[in-house]
């Protein structure tokens, strides 16, 4: 027990001194810092950069990313990060505002290079056409949940790539050429999982919250309902009745949720309904087999075939 | 290409006894369909190539588009964030003459909307705000009341300082405690709580300056100085030229685990009252009325624990919160009436000395989405309060020697992040003698971009 204090202690001076010799050298190349806005991102940063970053992930797949509070934690590790990833279009409205303007951190503002928001080289589906709260949580730009395509990891990677290089010139073939091998391989795992997800097509789905347009375009699944009658308000038990009258007339197949919703909705209408319940990772971390962008797709279409199954 | 050729040879074999004549003019047949054979081969390899050229240089197009397209798409419009927040309240009071905090020289009835009976707004809320350039944003917030527009802050902060620093000027809440910051629609119950409203009235706001530093480290640390012109209690504005307050502060704050976070806070803050008016009644109950000048210091610790399963705080979470504060305040005090058979008749001015704390504990639990219930305790320790050379009690009703408490219950429904409604029990035994069953019902609704909270 002593002995593994004392250790814990030399670790902690060891990490402090070289934390001290670091800050002093200041010659030293210093890891390229990344703030993800969602681990998806951040599990992109860490494949186009390597060792060559240090990647901290704000939130986790068991947060709900519209709603996160602004905690201390975040705005500390915000001061230091030379490259902030967020999904942008309004995802993160409810807190980057304030971790950004609490950081100090002029590098992360908008409009600096540092900022970089994936929806910016997407194009967003459903952008909405009347902007009224009466409609519920409706983000103006568009649906920001675009990380459930994994065609998007090629586009927003090309550029993250692109922007990492533009920060770190140092490593800039270090960040292309990983980048290269990470695309081919990326192309090469779309076609598996186009591939594999072929009974997938015209299948019709519920979805909880209107999470998963990306994806549903993507695979070819048919949305015939949405439990959530108004984005990001829970649905209530009147609502889901309704849903189910619905489901007579259109039958679905399965209802999705992502990891982070919770259960209930989903639950319900499946049991009322008689469909698969297919709980999605949505990000990286999201179950057990998604521990990087290809572990979540592999997983993503592995559960909806399951889902399939009688 | 082969099959021109192979027919032509086929054909010649198959039909050796032909005429001379009919073997030409297949052959010239042959000869013609082969070339054309060959110039439609050609042309389709020929726009093959192109088709693949041009593939190649849209595909190398995208790629620069891609990297040069930092061409952001989903940047909002020039137009500042604009949000306004509508509030008011149907409260169930006693019919009382007159309320105040017995013990304490409070902070004058400052809040907006506070002691009405009956159905009432309160302050609308105008807050606008937005990148002023890349250098500076800006914030107003304005209250809306009858016959009145205030300006309750109107700022700028730098935003490209880095290092960790930034510096704000203009009107501002000080960033001293943890409830100051928050404007009365982000409160956690439909009235202030007794720390505050004895401190600041609602909340500690003041022209000046603040510079704050973000130390860089994993946990977060904060230290801030302000200066101002004090121009709201416990200071004044003096009218010179230096700065009527002073005011630092320091937060921690972290996280334990995925599902726990906190933050924890010191403050100071400094006055030199001038002139800071007063109204009493003495032990007679004659009304009286004055001033206090000196000095006035106020230390404030503060303490924020949220817990939320996962860090998901939709479905449930569970905030706590607590503040206590020490405030000295010594120097002359100033009270005249002109009725007879008061110490302050014809005008006295004698020394004041108070030391004085209190603190209040909060917490608030959202026991599924939209519903949340939370429990207020509020106490004030009146401690030394001295005037004239003997207990000021002796002197002032409203000094008197009481610890002032309440209890407050509430329990609140959210439709949605931009709408609140919300019930309040609480047992107010603010003023000394008087223990009142007070009833609210409130709501709160916020239209337009309504800006993040603070943790």
């Amino acid at each position: 027990m002593k002995t593994h204090r004392i250790l814990v202690r030399q670790g902690f001076l060891l990490r402090l001194g070289l934390v001290l010799g670091l800050a002093l050298s200041g010659g030293a190349h210093a890891d390229l810092k990344v703030f993800a806005c969602e681990p998806e991102w951040g599990a992109l940063a860490s494949a186009i950069g390597g060792d060559k970053v240090s990647v901290y992930s704000a939130t986790t797949a068991y947060q709900d990313p519209h709603r996160i509070e602004a905690r201390p934690s975040l705005i500390a590790r915000a001061r230091g990060a030379d490259l902030l990833v967020c999904t942008g279009a309004e995802l993160e409205i409810g807190w980057l505002p304030v971790i950004l303007a609490d950081a100090g951190n002029r590098a992360i503002q908008t409009g600096q290079p540092g900022q970089f928001l994936a929806a910016d080289f997407v194009t967003l589906l459903e952008k909405p056409t009347v902007l009224d709260r009466s409609a519920g949580d409706v983000h103006a730009a568009g649906n920001p949940h675009i990380q459930t395509d994994p065609r998007n990891f090629s586009r927003v990677g090309a550029a993250l790539a692109a922007r990492m290089a533009a920060l770190d010139p140092g490593e800039a073939a270090h960040y292309r050429a990983r980048w290269a091998d990470f695309a081919a391989r990326w192309q090469a795992a779309i076609a598996r999982w186009d591939a594999q997800a072929a009974p997938l097509k015209g299948v019709p789905v519920v979805v909880q919250h209107d999470a998963f347009p990306y994806l549903e375009r993507w695979l070819g699944l048919k949305r015939v309902a949405v439990l959530e009658a108004k984005p990001g308000v829970a649905p209530s038990l009147g609502q889901l009745a309704e849903v189910k009258a619905r489901l007579t007339a259109t039958p679905a197949r399965m209802v999705l949720r992502a990891a982070y919703q919770p259960a209930r909705p989903s639950a319900w209408i499946a049991d009322q309904a008689r469909l698969a319940q297919v709980v999605l990772p949505f990000t990286v971390g999201g179950d057990a087999q998604s521990t990087d962008l290809f572990g979540l797709f592999d997983s993503t279409v592995a559960r909806l075939l399951a889902g399939l199954k009688p | 290409m082969y099959r021109p050729a192979l027919l032509a040879a086929a054909l010649a074999a198959a039909f050796p006894a032909y005429a001379d004549s009919d073997l030409d003019a297949l052959r010239a047949e042959l000869k013609d369909m082969k070339t054309a054979y060959e110039a439609r081969i050609q042309a389709l390899e020929v726009r093959l190539q192109q088709a693949e050229a041009r593939t190649e240089s849209v595909a190398a197009q995208a790629v620069q588009a891609e990297a040069a397209a930092d061409t952001p798409t989903t940047r909002r419009s020039f137009n500042p964030d604009i949000s306004l927040i509508l509030q008011g309240k149907y409260a169930h009071l006693e019919d009382r003459d007159e309320r105040f905090v017995s013990g304490f020289l409070g902070a004058d009835a400052h809040a907006h909307g506070g002691s009405e009976r009956g159905f009432s707004v309160d302050g609308s809320e105008l807050v606008l705000s937005a990148s002023v350039d890349p250098y500076f944003r800006g914030y107003l917030n304005a209250v809306l009341a009858d016959g009145e527009v205030e300006v309750e802050e109107a700022w700028f902060q730098t935003s490209s300082l880095g290092q960790g620093l930034s510096v704000k000027g203009g009107r501002f809440r000080s960033g001293i405690g943890y409830q100051n910051e928050q404007h009365p629609h982000a409160w956690d119950f439909a009235t202030n709580n007794l720390v505050y409203e004895v401190l600041f009235g609602e909340g500690y706001g003041q022209d000046g300056v603040q510079l704050k530093w973000l130390a860089p480290t994993d946990t977060f640390l904060e230290l801030g100085a302000e200066l101002g012109n004090g121009n709201a209690f416990p200071a004044t504005n003096n009218g010179g030229n230096g700065a009527n307050s002073v005011a630092l502060f320091g937060h921690v704050g972290g996280d334990v685990g995925a599902s726990n976070s906190w933050r924890a806070g010191l403050s100071w803050l400094r006055a030199r009252p001038g002139g800071r008016e007063f109204e009493s009644h003495d032990v007679n109950d004659i009304e009286v009325a004055g001033d206090f000048s000196g000095k006035s210091r106020t230390w404030l610790a503060d303490f924020v624990w949220k817990w939320a399963p996962n860090g998901n705080p939709t479905q449930q979470n569970l905030k706590f919160a607590a503040e206590y504060f020490q405030r000295k305040e010594s120097g002359d005090l100033f009270c005249n009436t002109t009725e007879l058979g008061s110490p302050c008749t014809g005008g006295l001015t004698a020394p004041f000395a108070a030391d004085q704390s209190g603190f209040y504990t909060q917490a608030v639990y959202q026991f599924m989405p939209q519903w949340r219930v939370g429990y207020r305790y509020d106490q004030l320790l009146r401690g030394d309060v001295d005037f004239n050379g003997s207990d000021a009690g002796n002197t002032f009703e409203t000094l008197a020697d009481y610890d002032p408490r309440r209890h407050s219950l509430m329990l609140d429904y959210s439709p949605s992040e931009f709408s609140r409604l919300r019930l309040q029990y609480s047992r107010d035994e603010a003023q000394e003698g008087v223990d009142e069953n007070q009833f609210y019902v409130q709501y709160i609704m916020s239209l337009g971009s309504h800006g993040a909270h603070k943790f």
